[in-house]
């Protein structure tokens, strides 16, 4: 064991600071709680533990177990062997930020790759590595953009379509946020954010405009007219996206977007009950210096051979010191690196074909649905694989039969949107047979019957 | 070391032209030593922004480090050297040409307490060690 100090220098240090112990130190912690008695179970040997832990896991379901119909931003995609055994390479493994480029070439590369790959996918200029979730890049989207006005201008403008738990982060990570109102742009009359309902709220005091592509409930809007009255008030606007439904979508930065970001767990990323995921966050070349985290370049060494070194890290501790403003964990490189070897292995096609599974797999089922009596499938906006469906009884009681038939139904919207009680969010994946579909839609009829 | 003797300083290592109410300021040679080469100059003040005492004006990032230029006087905003980030080499090579902000001083007394070159001289001295 690593024991740092010493008895004696503990001593000194205790006396140092005028301490008689090292309990004095911890009086502000209430005195219950400071050794609260654990009610804990004898000890076991290690046999019994895993015999003992492998039952309590057996308690689980996971989407192996299960036909998967639940998306709402996290998503059932098949993951290739090889991302997992070259991501536990040590040399990856282990990593750190690699400070050092005389030692990290293979990191600096790895992520100077998901960089180019992922602003590719999206249109942009230039793309940080990264962030921890689709949630945090989207606040830092916020963060950028009231830094680039330089607090002149006050509200960001929050699509209700977007991610429910988006905006919440969003809202957090900016309530220290001087002089800056979020709009979160919800009406009874609008409730699930048509794009043309954003246009009136635009005015010279907007910084910035946050939509989804494809948007929460699965619909793939146009933004082009919405971007272009934005730019018009001189706002910014920030696209929200699925990374894998742009191997067939048009790149939002052919459309005028000055911000992508997004969730990255669809490339590669496992469910894993809820993390680590991925944040992808992209831009235009003029914004980068208000990005967080780091940019690597390639660049050439004294003998002009090929490298890689960390270009941009304006807003880091090691540069910025106690004035930084951005914290990004190390580790997060590695999902960076998860989503690069997805890329990678499945190519420009196959990840167009990957969509198209997912979205022709989602029409069908979406078709099945709207022939079931008591059902109705929200389908007047095209979407890619994710729709709403309104049901004829509670959500809860769908979800609970459908888990009884081996299915993990769709999200209740409910949850987040009153005016949708009674409405389902149904994601369909590559992973979803035809016979999972044809199952689900009979359990839904026995629900409906009943 | 570069202190000359006309200017006035801040400790937090920015030089001060006073020209009757309009005072302009820029970094100290020991400051653009400590700095390094300098590769990125943003501004975050205007012209005709109303500046309090120590607020951040500039920021200035070099190979090393990251760096706020702030005004050690309160005032208008009354210039910006918008030629700056096209040369700011002119910040390490000669860093009492390359100013930054020029400021129509509204508290004139805040002047007591910069120091002049010879205190400045000894208080980057005393850091070097």
């Amino acid at each position: 064991m690593f024991i740092p100090h010493s008895r004696a220098e503990k001593e000194t240090m205790l006396k140092a600071i005028g301490v008689n112990s090292l309990e004095d130190l911890f009086q502000d912690v209430p005195e219950p709680f400071r050794f609260p008695k654990l009610d804990l179970p004898p000890a076991l040997t290690e046999m019994e533990a895993i015999a003992e832990l492998q039952d309590i896991s057996k308690a689980n379901k996971t989407t192996h177990d299960m036909a998967c119909f639940l998306g709402a931003g996290a998503y059932n995609h098949y993951i290739p062997a090889a991302v997992d055994s070259l991501l536990r390479r040590g040399e990856f493994y282990t990593a750190y930020t690699p400070y050092q480029p005389e030692i990290s070439q293979g990191t600096l590369q790895a992520i100077f790759e998901y960089q180019s790959l992922i602003a590719n996918l999206t249109g942009m200029e230039a793309c940080n590595a990264s962030h921890y979730d689709g949630a945090t890049a989207t606040a830092e989207a916020g963060i950028l953009a009231y830094h680039y006005f330089r607090r002149k201008r006050s509200r960001i403008i929050v699509s209700p379509s977007v991610h429910p738990h988006y905006r919440q982060t969003l809202v957090t990570y900016l309530c220290g946020y001087q002089n800056l109102s979020i709009l979160e742009a919800q009406s009874a009359e609008n409730p699930i954010g048509e794009p043309r309902s954003l246009l009136s709220l635009l005015d010279a005091d907007t910084a910035l405009v946050i939509v989804q592509y494809p948007d929460f409930f699965g619909r793939i809007y146009d933004y082009t007219a919405l971007i272009k009255a934005a730019h018009e008030f001189g706002a910014l606007v920030a696209v929200v996206c699925n990374p894998l439904a742009l191997g067939l979508l048009k790149a939002p930065g052919e459309y005028g977007a000055d911000i992508v970001v997004g969730e990255g767990q669809s490339l590669g990323i496992p469910l894993s009950f809820g993390g680590p995921y991925l944040g992808l966050f992209a831009t235009r070349k003029d914004l980068i210096r208000k990005v967080a985290g780091r940019l690597v370049g390639e660049t050439v060494d004294a003998q002009g051979r090929r490298g890689y070194v960390l270009t941009l890290t304006a807003r880091e501790q090691h540069i910025r010191r106690e004035k930084a403003t951005s914290n990004i964990c190390t580790n997060q490189g590695l999902m960076a690196l998860a989503s690069a070897i997805y890329l990678s292995l499945v190519g420009k096609q196959g990840l167009r074909q990957v969509a198209e599974l997912c979205y022709h797999k989602a029409h069908y089922a979406s078709q099945k649905i709207a022939g079931i009596p008591g059902y109705k499938v929200y389908s007047e906006q095209s979407f890619f694989h994710e729709f709403v469906i309104s049901c004829p009884t509670s959500i809860e009681e769908i979800t609970s039969h459908l888990l009884d038939h081996g299915i993990l139904g769709g999200y209740d919207l409910g949850n987040d949107y009153p005016a949708l009680k009674n409405h389902m969010l149904i994601a369909v994946t590559e992973m979803n047979t035809c016979e999972e579909i044809d199952l689900l839609c009979d359990v839904l009829q026995e629900v409906s019957y009943d | 070391m570069n202190v000359p003797s006309n200017l006035k300083y801040a400790d937090t290592d920015e030089w001060i032209l006073v020209e009757g109410k309009v005072a302009t300021i820029g970094i100290s040679d020991y400051a653009q030593s400590q700095l390094s080469d300098i590769v990125y100059v943003e501004f975050k003040v205007e012209v005709g922004e109303n500046i309090k005492k120590n607020s951040a004006c500039v920021t200035l990032e070099s190979v090393k480090a990251a760096a706020d230029v702030n005004s050690p006087l309160s005032g208008k905003v009354v210039g910006v050297n918008e030629d700056l980030p096209q040369s700011m080499e002119m910040i390490n090579s000669d860093p009492y040409k390359a100013w930054m902000v020029k400021i129509e001083l509204t508290s004139p007394t805040e002047l007591d307490n910069l120091m002049n070159a010879a205190s400045y001289q000894t208080y980057c001295t005393e850091r070097s060690h």
